[in-house]
């Protein structure tokens, strides 16, 4: 018989992750400088990247909605550090850090999010919806919840196709209360779908906090009906995020079926550009971004324990800097899509 | 080089703010991601991040500054290495405070504002002093004297819910935001203050199960409403709606009703592309069991939602987010309320009949503007409802005019405008003298390209092709 599968707290609960995680014991993780070093790239590039974006979209250069990833870097770059390339990976709106993390272009992200020619979609997807075959990202979807059901039938179709691969369906807190998560989650465990569910549990759906939307705020234990074991992780801990997923693939690759990882991190900026936030504190925030940053915490790592010079760290922060600067510039100059554009791509001509 | 710091919008239709106040003063050190200032419009507070690291070495604007202009720079850094010499002769462009004159009306930044064009109200008068053969679809609305007040279509929607749960405690409002974030458009606002969290509660984000839970509610006695922070959303709830709010009535031999109102933003925003862009009028028109209404101004709005509330039967009540922040005379009297399934003639006109519904009835009433011009006199109907289809008053006005154009946001094929054509054919053709245009959403998903979503919306100049190509003048 199987062993039965259970959900497992890595620390004591707690509302909110500011104290939940600082008390827990960070699971042990080596890292060598050089990998720390990469982490460390990656994270800044995406909060760059976001800095710039949320400048655009003040400048008028970026239209609609547009959901920033700064504050939960950690979660995407820690994840996909335990990937294969193979594996596919699908999201919500909230979608820039994702991309970069999978390897898309700077450029072309950004140039979607300018709705030019030059974006993923050639500007007709925008913001929350881009998508790269090529680089296994599934998307870029906005409506809450619907990628998890999406990414489950991605780790279906390998499983059908007898790959190793796996598929990881990113969702936040307020989507882990929409129905269909549920009807997924049954299937991935009746069928045994080598599917991870990573909830990025940043404490707030828009201005609903967990505590007033969900009768289990422990969002690990949600696959708990379906024998779906469930972790918590500090999700401000790109090193403990690293771990956890390195322990996920290897229970889902190995055929075990789905698995749950919730990510205690946190959103810094506004719910999109035009939430004014009035539902958490300005302490709040402060506190979370002076004493737990995903970001100045693997800085002051490699600076303190892995040797790194303050020298090695400003080229990284200068080749970043370069890269986002020249995505802002593409993004301007680029085209916006040939007008022939709006009536390509609606049906595959068969 | 010196880097001007730019004021920034809030959202697409910012066009100024306040400089609440200052988070440094000249001489600090700053780098990416530090609060530089908190800049505020009526509707939001925001805090200003440094992109760029530098020293502040001048700051444009007194904190309190009111009117600055989108994009007008507000402070200045100095890169590394360089003082306030760098400043000497550095233009860090213009933008001072607008002339209070030009302060936009827009009272939410969150959604695009266009001024209003038109009055319908004031057409609405015009229309009911020249007084032919007439059964009240071009009567005013209001009776004479009555009294009303300007105000915007959200605060117009907000009063006639509170109104009706004064009248009737069995009326509840519950739905994503709706409370304590008082409404993801703010339609809601005050009501949690007002009422309470017995009677305004927020749901999780779980649309198939509110959906089915406030119908089951409305069996059980309540009269919910019902709000989709879109009608987008909605679609995870089709079924509720469709299958129990809509049938059960029927199944059950008139036994079971259901008093349940489903509302919310329909349609197009702005730059939101294809998963937040559709209008579904015509998918819930199509539904025996339902009324739908679908009002342009915020007259009608109020008293059609008041209506819907006090129906007995499940309504669905379309709202476009882009004219929330419009304003229009409204009447004050609670007990005002308009007829489900009436259209109304907005303008008069003989030579061609232009008809559609919400947002659509703006363009419609824009392009009856150009072709007066032109010497051509379309008579403007909003349908203001759906389901019921008042073929009646489209039928009257063609029989008048022998031509008509149909105008709607949403996709053609199936779409409001194909069934009007196919009741004016079968009620009117004898009067036509050209064949009914329709005027709609391009049919492909909505492009998220400022170009493109411009090409896939019907603007005023398609209205006024088609109304020349039925007139013939051209
Ligand atoms: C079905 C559906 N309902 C409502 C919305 C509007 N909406 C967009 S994001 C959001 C909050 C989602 O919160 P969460 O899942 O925690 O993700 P986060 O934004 O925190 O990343 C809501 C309610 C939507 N896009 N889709
Ligand atoms: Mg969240």
């Amino acid at each position: 018989m199987a062993r039965t599968p259970q959900t497992r707290t890595r620390k004591a609960p707690a509302k909110s992750a500011a104290r939940s995680t600082a008390k827990s014991a960070p699971p042990k993780v080596e890292a060598s400088k050089e990998e720390l070093l990469e982490l460390y790239r990656e994270m800044l590039l995406i909060r760059r990247f976001e800095e710039k974006a949320g400048q655009m979209y003040g400048m008028g250069l970026i239209g609609g909605f547009c959901h920033l990833y700064i504050g939960q870097e950690a979660v995407v770059v820690g994840i996909q550090a335990a990937l294969s390339s193979n594996d596919k990976v699908i999201t919500s709106y909230r979608d820039h850090g994702h991309m970069l993390a999978c390897g898309m272009e700077s450029n072309g992200v950004m140039a979607e999010l300018t709705g030019r020619a030059g974006g993923y979609s050639r500007g007709k997807g925008g913001s929350m919806h881009m998508f790269s075959r090529q680089k296994n990202f599934y998307g870029g979807h906005g409506i809450v919840g619907a990628q998890v059901p999406l990414g489950t039938g991605l780790a279906f179709a390998e499983k059908y196709k007898g790959s190793d691969s796996l598929s990881v369906a990113y969702f936040g807190d307020g989507s882990a209360n929409q129905g269909q998560v549920y009807e997924a989650f049954n299937m991935a465990a009746l069928w045994k779908l080598p599917v991870i569910y990573v909830i990025e549990n940043n404490q707030y759906a828009m201005g609903t906090s967990v505590a007033r939307s969900s009768a289990q705020p422990e969002l690990a234990k949600r696959g708990e009906s379906f024998g779906i074991p469930g972790v918590q992780v500090d999700g401000m801990d790109v090193l403990a995020v690293k771990a956890a997923a390195d322990e996920a693939v290897a229970y889902v690759r190995s055929g075990k079926g789905p698995m749950i990882l919730e990510m205690k991190t946190y959103r810094y900026r506004g719910h999109s550009m035009s939430d004014p936030a009035k539902y958490r504190s300005k302490e709040e925030v402060n506190k979370m971004r002076a004493e737990r940053d995903p970001i100045e915490r693997v800085r002051l790592n490699l600076l303190d324990k892995l040797g790194a010079t303050e020298d090695e760290l400003k080229a990284i922060d200068k080749d970043v800097k370069a890269i986002v600067s020249e995505a802002a510039e593409f993004a301007q100059n680029s085209p916006e899509p040939d007008e022939s554009e709006l009536l390509t791509d609606i049906l595959i001509e068969a | 080089m010196p880097v001007p710091i730019l004021m920034p919008a809030l959202s697409p239709t910012m066009e100024e703010g306040t400089l609440a106040k200052w988070m440094v003063k000249v001489g600090d050190q700053v780098g990416p991601g530090d609060v530089l200032c908190e800049i505020e419009t009526d509707k939001a507070t925001m805090e200003v991040e440094a992109v760029d690291e530098g020293t502040i070495g001048k700051l444009i604007f007194d904190e309190g500054a009111e009117g600055v202009k989108v994009n007008a720079p507000i402070a200045v850094l100095l890169e590394d290495g360089e003082d306030e010499r760098a400043l000497e002769g550095f233009d860090a462009g213009s933008g001072g405070p607008a002339p209070k004159a030009d302060a936009p009306s827009a009272e939410d930044e969150a959604e695009p504002e266009e001024k209003p064009k038109t009055k319908p109200q004031a057409r609405a008068a015009e229309a009911a002093n020249d007084d032919d053969e007439d059964d009240g679809d071009d009567e005013p609305d209001l009776p004479k004297g009555a009294e009303t007040a300007n105000m915007t279509l959200r605060e117009a929607l907000r009063d006639a819910m509170s109104e009706e749960m004064e009248r009737e405690e069995m009326v509840f409002l519950m739905g994503e935001e709706v409370a304590e974030y008082q409404g993801a458009y703010k339609v809601s606002q005050g009501l949690l203050e007002k009422f309470g969290p017995r009677r305004v509660i927020d749901t999780p984000i779980t649309e198939h199960g509110f959906a089915g839970i406030g119908v089951g509610a409305a069996f059980g006695g309540l009269k919910p409403i019902v709000e989709f922070m879109t009608f987008n959303f909605a679609m995870q709830a089709i079924d509720q709606i469709i299958n129990s709010a809509a049938k059960t009535l029927y199944m059950s031999g008139g036994q079971m009703g259901c008093p349940i109102v489903f509302r919310g933003p329909n349609g197009a925003a702005s730059r939101v592309g294809a998963q937040h862009s559709q209008d579904y009028a015509a998918w819930y028109a199509s539904v025996p069991g339902l009324k739908v209404i679908a009002p342009y101004d915020a007259m009608s709005a109020k008293a059609l939602l008041k209506a819907a509330i006090r129906d007995p039967n499940p309504v669905i009540f379309l709202e476009n987010e882009v004219l929330y922040g419009r304003t229009w005379d409204v009447a004050t009297d609670p007990d005002f309320t308009l007829p489900i399934g009436k259209a109304k003639v907005i303008r008069k006109g003989k030579d061609v009949t232009l008809v559609g519904y919400s947002i659509a009835v703006a363009k419609a009433l824009e392009a009856a503007d150009k072709l007066a011009e032109e010497g051509i006199e379309a008579e403007v109907i909003d349908l203001r409802s759906v389901r019921p289809l008042d073929t009646a008053t489209v039928v009257k006005s063609v029989r008048k005019t022998n031509r008509c154009v149909t105008v709607e946001e949403a996709w053609p094929t199936c779409g409001i405008g194909a069934e009007l054509s196919a009741r004016i054919m079968e009620e009117a053709f004898d009067w036509l003298d050209a064949p009914v245009k329709r005027v709609s959403g391009v049919d492909v998903p909505m492009p998220y390209a400022a170009n493109l979503e411009k090409l896939a919306l019907p603007q005023s100049d398609h209205i006024v092709a088609a109304a020349k190509a039925v007139c013939y003048s051209e």
